[in-house]
């Protein structure tokens, strides 16, 4: 790596004074993690991608993480890449659960619109601005969103155990797989 | 005169779209107008059901993500677990991925060329291509006993040492193989009506490329030195001796040139692996040795109590990396394939992120084509070559 | 069909009687002749096993690959197994053309109105081979995108377990088609029936 993340931090710092950015520490945190509040994200990603030099000109990847009983409950990861500085760098933004919504970044890179697509339709966080924030992997139609921590894996019974004669509750080693409290929210 | 445009559905049961993929196409006489893929026909939810399983349960699912490339998936998955856990593989076991990602990639390639060169009518070069691929999946079908999910890498190391007589067969394949693809470039690189059809079509410039981002050889193709081989080295790579092809217009010929030269170096470095593993020794360490993280060999099992212990802990819960995330990415033969982990401190990861290649890879196909004819779509979606299973998942 | 009675087709000119060298010398009468050579050209059989024979021996699967299994379809069309040796290599693009289903590859709940639309598409009589666990049953993936069983929205005629099946094992699945069909009841669709004169209530 050329450019070293900490650079990054250090140039995003002096160009944007007053955000609260956040690094993100912890045991085993292997990748460069700046937190940053949400309303501030298209601002500091355009910067990033400008910048002469940083020059993070892709998107790498972009997704959603749900933190279940933790407060605020989700996050949205950006893995932001620049192929002429060989450099990775991450930034997340944390989402509420009440009103979750971050600004679109499809304006700076436009391979964000799958990625903020998909992310919409496992957890349910709406991206303010996308073009066309419909569902993408599942059916249009689906109710609720897949990947939260309270949805059901929605397994199946398999033959052997329910077609047990005598046997009236599905066995317990299945059951363990569901969360306890399940709750399904109206689209 | 009235005019208006008109819609066309292909997909999702259609011959050339690789799979379950669905286009919509709104078209002006000959000319595409919009387009618009539709993904979804193969939804799996293998990162819901990752989040059940542990991280040695979940690398039979990535075999099914890119069923062309198993073993790059496999090792995707080991290197982001073990970045998480922190630990290296000895040499010797990191030779022999290399060994099995470069034939790996060999064998992709084939199926996609075979094809793509049926998509746009030269239907004899399959014949060809499926042949060299049978060998590749004997060479899986000798080292694991499948041919196909291999499920052959585990975390912290493989899950068998090679078989005997194995390193002479890659040999023999690597050996002959670059006569092969000399078969298929005269098939094709001169053919007049591949020329039409690929030259010029679908071209993608390395500004669009970027910004959509695109990995792999469409990205190479369009002239841009990224290689994650290189850029990024994994699993020693920066030890062997490779050269990165690239194309200079972006269209689909270059792409095709791309990945036929990528084919050649592969075998290159299949090569130069095969010594290394040959002078590391052809029966030793195949994983790491910490039974924290992988199963201790047999023969400890049954004279070491501690052995044992270590056994039964990893066979009932797996090993518990600690609470942090990590992200790793290989160059996969279709571009960068990346895992990322969210570890609660259990021995099931909390949240499993697959960043697959041709899911972003085909969010380009509309800038390639929109203004284009409509038979070029096909050659279009040909040359970014996609993977149902992976853009699903 | 190693026992000769069990081949439909046996024909009456089948077994050439031998005849006495002096026989042969002589010079065979125009009638003869004739006898000789309608016997050669005529064969016997039931309508059922010659419309069976044909049916089994000439299956046109549908192009339609959908996950693993597909590519493990594209390899029995390929030059190590080639499939053509059992008559089933025609590979449509066309659910019209088609007369056999391979679900080869798992089947999410968005595909599987896509997939019974194609089965209803294809023209009477047909069939269904399941390929692979996720088709067969769901196979490793239990949750809530998968289909479980394509045998819920379609009738399966032949299950070929694996995940994904070596080549050998779609061939042999196929094979076990064949015999189902040749010991199949054709249909011969409905009989035109007399339009009942309507008397007049008067």
């Amino acid at each position: 790596m050329t450019l070293a993340p900490e650079r990054v931090e250090q140039r995003l710092r002096e160009q944007f004074p007053g955000v609260a950015f956040e690094r993100q520490r912890g045991e085993a945190v292997r990748d460069f993690t700046l937190f940053l509040p949400a309303d501030q994200l298209v601002g500091v990603c355009t910067f990033l991608r400008d910048d002469p030099e940083c020059g993070f000109e892709m998107l790498s990847w972009m997704g959603g993480v749900d933190l279940l009983p933790r407060v605020p409950r989700f996050e949205c990861v950006y893995s932001l890449l620049s192929v002429k500085q060989v450099t990775r760098f991450t930034l997340k933004v944390r989402v509420p659960e009440e009103q979750p919504r971050v600004p679109t970044v499809c304006g700076v890179w436009p391979t964000a619109n799958w990625h903020e697509r998909e992310t919409y339709d496992f957890y349910g966080i709406t991206f303010t601005g996308h073009p066309d924030l419909t569902r993408i992997l599942l059916p249009e139609d689906w109710v609720g969103w897949p990947l939260r921590k309270d949805s059901p894996l929605g397994y199946e019974e398999v033959a052997f155990t329910h077609n047990t004669p005598g046997r009236k509750l599905p066995s317990p080693a299945l059951k363990k797989l569901a969360p306890k409290k399940v709750r399904y929210r109206a689209q | 005169m009235r005019s208006e445009t008109m819609t066309l559905n292909m997909g999702p049961q259609h011959p050339s779209t690789h799979g379950v993929l669905r286009v919509a196409l709104e078209l002006d006489g000959e000319n595409v107008v919009a387009c618009k893929p539709i993904i979804g026909y193969l939804h799996t939810g293998m990162e819901k059901q990752a989040e059940y399983k542990t991280y040695t349960q979940s690398i039979p699912q990535t075999d099914r993500m890119d069923y062309l490339a198993p073993l790059s998936n496999n090792l995707a998955l080991c290197l982001s677990a073990e970045k998480l856990l922190d630990i290296t593989v000895p040499e010797r076991v990191q030779a022999i991925r290399v060994l099995l990602t470069e034939l790996t990639r060999i064998s992709a390639h084939c199926v996609w060329l075979g094809t793509h060169a049926i998509d746009i009518g030269a239907l004899t070069v399959f014949w060809y291509c499926f042949r060299e691929r049978e060998k590749v999946l004997s060479i899986y079908d000798m080292v694991c006993g499948a041919r196909m999910t291999a499920s052959y890498f585990r975390v912290g190391g493989l899950a068998m040492d090679i078989p005997a007589g194995f390193l002479e067969r890659c040999e023999k394949f690597v050996d002959e193989m670059p006569g092969h693809i000399d078969e298929y470039e005269s098939l094709l690189t001169k053919n007049p009506i591949w020329l039409a059809r690929t030259k010029g079509v679908a071209p993608l410039t390395a500004k669009d490329a970027l910004a959509w981002g695109v990995t792999g050889p469409s990205l190479r193709g369009s002239g841009v030195n990224w290689d994650l081989r290189k850029a990024e080295p994994y699993s020693g790579y920066e030890t062997y001796d490779f050269d990165v092809p690239l194309g200079k217009h972006g269209d689909a010929f270059d792409r095709f040139a791309v990945r036929v030269a990528e084919m050649r170096q592969a075998t290159r470095i299949a090569k130069q692996a095969i010594q290394r593993v040959r002078k590391l020794g052809e029966k030793g360490e195949y994983r790491l040795r910490d039974w924290k993280y992988v199963l201790p060999p047999k023969e400890e099992v049954k004279t070491s109590m501690e052995a044992l212990i270590h056994h039964f802990k990893i066979v009932a819960h797996g090993f518990f990396p600690p609470v942090g995330e990590a992200y790793h990415a290989v160059e996969a033969p279709k571009g960068e394939l990346g895992f990322y982990f969210v570890s609660d401190g259990s021995s099931r990861p909390w949240r499993m992120k697959v960043r697959s290649p041709s899911f972003v890879n085909l969010q380009a196909l509309p800038v390639m084509v929109e203004g284009k004819l409509v038979a070029d779509v096909i050659a279009a979606i040909g040359s970014i070559d996609i993977v149902l299973g992976e853009i699903d998942r | 069909m190693t026992d000769p009675r069990d081949n439909p087709f046996r024909t009456l000119a089948e077994q050439a009687p031998s005849r006495p060298a002096a026989e042969l010398a002589m010079p065979m009468s125009e009638e003869d002749r004739l006898r000789d050579e309608l016997e050669r050209g005529i064969l016997f059989t039931t309508v059922e096993s010659l419309v069976n024979w044909a049916r089994a021996n000439a299956i046109w699967p549908l192009g339609f690959g959908l996950a693993c299994c597909a590519i493990e379809m594209m390899a029995i069309a390929g030059p190590r197994f080639d499939v053509s040796r059992f008559g089933a290599e025609v590979f449509r693009g066309s659910p019209r053309q088609a007369d056999l289903m391979i679900v080869a590859g798992r089947v999410s709940i968005k595909m599987a109105p896509v997939l019974r639309q194609l089965y209803d598409q294809m023209p009477d009589p047909k069939w269904v081979i399941a390929m692979g666990a996720c088709s067969s049953c769901g196979g490793m993936f239990n949750n809530y995108a998968i289909l479980q069983g394509v045998d819920k929205i379609v009738p399966v005629d032949v299950y070929v377990p694996g995940c994904p099946p070596r080549p050998e094992g779609l061939i042999h699945g196929i094979m076990k088609l064949q015999e189902k069909i040749l010991t199949s009841k054709i249909e011969l669709g409905p009989f035109p029936r007399k339009k009942k004169r309507k008397v007049a209530a008067s």
